[in-house]
């Protein structure tokens, strides 16, 4: 059964190590938060592996040692404990030796984290919603904020002093490749640095049970060179400017009917609060928290049938007809 | 004792026979029995949710479930096995064999064991029978507000989980000081703290725990429940109230609920090690330390659920410093129970092969719990499958095995019969194989950043081959679940007859008949050692003079168990179980309206005067006396 256990143990993480490079994951750190916890893990990892080893080699040799005795001796025997209470305190300091260096690993770490809190670059306010994500970024040059939702940017090798806060219930801002979790929570303002060093997309998920639509409430990260970052924001610190007269039919539905009581397009007429920000909508990644691509058939049908794709949303359905999704959906898509 | 005396006694200890019996009676074997099966009952529907869900996520997008019957089902699979299996579950192995094990014929308060168990049931409805009507909790076993508050539920679905847990909790505390006031003061002549079994040790601890630890839980809940019908507002940060203090309040419970699982397992553990190695425990004073060290230690970590919300650093490294020092005496007690194997003649009968299994799954579980102790790291940890793995690690590895390992150690006591060791090994292999399969690539899961209670994942996420392992993993280790019961079942009637001591232990249960008769014993035993039936076998003194025509216990001092007095147990009574209705309709009624505690508490008084009236048992002691005289 030893033997077993510690086969599989092997498979798997032959398994994992094929597995562990991705964008969702602690594993493949792209930031110094994660890479400080990720090298934490492997020192866990070491210890407690070493720990475990030690444990199913002792319980095979009483296992093995046993199979020999068991004929062996006679009944009765007096027991001479000394030999084994020498063990116990040998195991017991060998325990606290190794539980001493992983506490203090972790403080350091810990330590470590805390010092970055102190140099932010960037100030970003994250609220979360049933199920969807609010994103603003002080602009810094005004000092203004700037809003978009469902998708993170962030420059690489600057600190961004991430303040969350929710609407509604407790959600969990987690991208792991950049940093551990956070908790939002309502009344409440936690604060989480991040130091991307390496460009790329990655993935954020909500993390703390939500309600019905916790496993939909994704978002991207995307990491950027700080040049590429300041022309990012500086496209969506603008308000709407398309003034394509093809795009007008579509203009005229998304700003002047249903979705404008929810949805906000910086520039014009619609200027809800209780759904995402749709100003530029369509330099996004995904809609709909990371749950549809960015197409016009996604869009289309996500307008038309929220509730198919993502059960319990707050998206009310839209009645369109095809013609009026059509070209709805093209206006959206066009806002860049 | 006579033939004559000995026919009066079972005369005596006899339940009512039929239905009036089975409803009246206060035999805590009965009792226990009858709780061991509902626990059985829901362990078995708690796995058929969790198959359910496994089949679900065995692929991305699957569509078996919609998200709303999703989160119904891990709410009911994780509230079913913490508040209505794993707890009541080691209560009720309590309940049977403290008695037996003290040589006693029964608990310090019959009729309260018969209203634990009644309550406990009324809970268990609580749950499964709005689950029938569909109104079935969503928001997981631990429902945070403002999620469970009037804004974001309205319905009764988190009424119901809520008050589910006020029942369980009372039951527990009712059952918890009957266990440990028997534990105290019932104890054999001679049987000195010093000299009491370590399953006695773990349980007292567990007692002791529960009964520090349940209000806390059963305060939270009332107070949500308030929130939700008397807008109370203690949870809603609009009103100024606090949502982390919910968070608080239901840590204190729960982290110690972990050791309230976990310590009764090492009780288990310790009983069945010594037996099959046929060697005293080694370490039985390490043993003790570690126990107690456990239960004060337990109390002290509880933020450790809570890293990610927020808290202040320095805070948190107290209770990363606390929660890793709980490893210590944990470790102890592995080396303990590893080091009487070293040193005795181990028979690798299946209790102890469930032991071998418990010491290589449950110290997986207990180092992901070193790794999630760091605040730090925890941030990457917590609320994934890294954790799923960790918990299921943690109470199936650690508290079940040695559970499964009991029941198989004390069937033949229980039923007389030997369960068939080839089937029981067969069940061994496809549980903890099937287990260790399904549930170690969750730790991989989660490291790949798969966050848990998602109904569903896209596939560039890259889950699903470890998804499908997880899945197939579960799926054999609940078709081991069904090969355990079926031996069990199939056992009953065709195993060899047991006889009193099968396994040549060292403890008072193994000195009675199996089954053991309604009085347990014919007469107190008296004991010199920690493993008196090793040490006196077929010459353990007893102690006589307990009445045989009227049902009598002895009391002894707490430390040194020297006899005080006989008393007297009460007999089969129906006010138990009228108590436990009156109190079920006040519970049930008070989540639709908070006049319910007005109109609901006189029934309950009522049956509780009926339940304590005086029966004037000294009188008929002394008719007794004179006739003997």
């Amino acid at each position: 059964m030893v033997r077993a256990l510690a086969v599989k143990r092997a498979v798997l993480l032959v398994l994992v190590l094929a597995g562990c490079s991705g964008r969702q994951t602690p594993l493949d750190p792209a930031g110094d938060q994660s890479q400080a916890l990720a090298s934490l893990f492997e020192l866990m990892v070491w210890v407690c592996g070493g720990m475990y080893l030690l444990v199913l080699l002792f319980l095979a040799a009483s296992i093995y040692r046993a199979r020999r005795r068991l004929n062996a001796l006679p009944q009765g025997e007096t027991q001479d404990d000394t030999a084994l209470t020498r063990g116990l305190w040998l195991w017991g300091g060998l325990v606290s030796l190794g539980l001493v260096v992983l506490a203090i690993a972790s403080f350091v770490t810990d330590w470590a984290l805390a010092q970055a809190d102190r140099r932010a670059d960037l100030e970003v306010r994250v609220t979360g919603h049933q199920w969807w994500w609010r994103i603003e970024y002080r602009d810094p040059a005004s000092g203004a904020w700037i809003e978009t939702a469902n998708e993170l940017h962030l420059p690489a090798g600057r600190t961004a002093r991430v303040s969350l806060g929710s609407a509604d219930v407790i959600h969990s801002f987690w991208v792991p490749n950049v940093a551990g979790k956070m908790d939002l929570v309502p009344g409440r303002r936690n604060v989480l640095s991040l130091t991307p060093r390496r460009a790329g997309w990655f993935r954020g998920q909500c993390a703390e049970f939500c309600g019905t639509q916790h496993a939909l409430m994704a978002f991207d990260v995307k990491v950027e060179s700080p040049e590429r970052f300041a022309a990012w924001l500086a496209r969506q610190r603008a308000p709407v400017t398309s003034s394509d007269p093809q795009l007008a039919r579509g203009r005229q539905i998304v700003t002047g009917g249903a979705c404008a009581s929810c949805h906000v397009l910086r520039g014009t007429a619609a200027n809800g609060r209780a759904g995402p920000d749709l100003t530029h909508l369509g330099s996004r990644r995904m809609i709909a928290a990371g749950t549809l691509p960015m197409t016009r058939d996604a869009i289309q049908g996500w307008i038309l049938q929220p509730r198919a794709v993502k059960p319990g949303t707050s998206m009310p359905p839209i009645a369109l007809s095809p013609e009026d999704a059509d070209a709805a959906s093209r206006y959206l898509v066009s806002l860049r | 004792m006579t033939p004559d005396q000995r026919l009066e006694l079972a005369r005596t200890w006899a339940d009512p026979p039929g239905l009036w019996g089975f409803l009246t009676t206060v035999d805590h074997k009965r009792i226990a029995a009858r709780y061991i099966f509902t626990a059985i009952a829901l362990l078995f529907l708690g796995g058929m949710l969790a198959l359910d869900m496994r089949l679900q996520l065995l692929r991305p997008g699957m569509e078996r479930m919609g998200p709303q019957e999703y989160n119904e089902a891990f709410t009911l699979h994780g509230s079913t096995m913490l508040f209505l299996v794993s707890v009541p579950v080691m209560e009720a192995m309590a309940l049977w064999l403290v008695p037996l094990m003290i040589g006693q014929r029964n608990v310090a308060f019959p009729r309260l064991s018969a209203f634990s168990y009644w309550l406990y049931l009324g809970g268990v409805l609580m749950l499964w029978v709005p689950h029938a009507l569909n109104i079935t909790p969503d928001l997981g076993w631990f429902e945070y507000p403002p999620l469970s508050g009037p804004a974001y539920s309205p319905g009764h679905r988190a009424d119901i989980w809520a008050q589910m847990i006020t029942f369980t909790e009372v039951a527990a505390l009712a059952a918890s000081v009957n266990i440990a006031v028997t534990i105290l003061k019932m104890r054999p002549p001679g049987m000195t703290l010093t000299r009491m079994p370590l399953f006695l040790w773990a349980m007292l601890i567990t007692s002791l725990m529960t009964i520090l630890a349940l209000p806390s839980v059963m305060l939270v809940t009332s107070m949500l429940i308030a929130d939700r019908l008397v807008s109370t507002a203690f949870f809603a940060p609009a009103a100024s109230g606090d949502v982390v203090l919910f968070q608080h309040l239901f840590w204190f419970f729960g982290h110690p609920e972990v050791y309230i699982i976990f310590v009764p397992a090492v009780g288990f553990v310790s009983a069945i090690v010594p037996t099959f190695a046929q060697r005293p425990m080694f370490g039985y004073r390490a043993m003790v330390v570690s126990l107690v060290a456990i239960a004060l230690l337990g109390f002290g970590l509880w933020v450790h659920h809570m890293f990610a919300v927020g808290l202040p650093r320095i805070g948190n490294a107290f209770y990363t410093a606390a929660s890793m020092a709980i490893a210590l005496p944990a470790g102890l007690q592995i080396f303990c129970w590893i080091a009487t194997l070293w040193d005795g003649r181990p028979r690798f009968q299946t209790p102890l092969l469930w032991i071998a299994g418990f010491l290589a799954t449950f110290v997986i579980g207990g180092l992901s719990g070193v790794m999630t102790a760091a605040a730090p790291l925890d941030l990457q940890l917590t609320d994934t499958y890294f954790i799923v793995a960790h918990l299921h690690y943690v109470l199936v590895g650690g508290a079940m095995f040695p559970l499964f390992g009991a029941f198989c150690y004390w069937y033949p006591k229980a039923t007389g019969r030997l369960m068939s060791e080839r089937w029981g090994k067969r069940a061994f292999w496809l549980i903890a194989g099937g287990f260790n399969f399904g549930f170690f690539p969750m730790h991989f899961l989660g490291l790949m950043g798969m966050p848990r209670r998602i109904y569903t994942y896209p596939a560039e996420a890259g889950w699903e081959t470890l998804n499908m392992v997880a899945t197939a993993g579960s799926a054999i280790a609940v078709l081991g679940g069904l090969v355990f019961v079926a031996n069990a079942a199939l056992s009953w009637r065709y195993g060899p007859r047991a006889g009193a001591d099968p396994w040549h232990a060292p403890t008072l249960e193994w000195a009675t008949a199996s089954p053991p008769p309604a009085y347990n014993f014919d007469e107190v035993p008296v004991v010199s050692s920690l493993t008196p039936l090793w040490d006196e076998r077929g010459t353990l003194p007893v102690m006589s003079g307990l009445a045989t025509d009227q049902r009598e216990v002895l009391v002894t001092s707490v430390a040194r168990a020297s006899p005080q007095y006989r008393q007297n147990s009460v007999g089969p009574s129906i006010w138990p179980l009228i108590s436990g209705i009156a109190v079920s309709a006040l519970f049930v009624a008070s989540i639709f309206t908070p006049w319910a505690l007005v109109w609901g508490a006189p029934p309950i008084g009522l049956a509780l005067a009926l339940w304590f009236w005086p029966t004037r048992p000294r009188l008929k002691a002394s008719v007794f006396a004179d006739t003997r005289s």
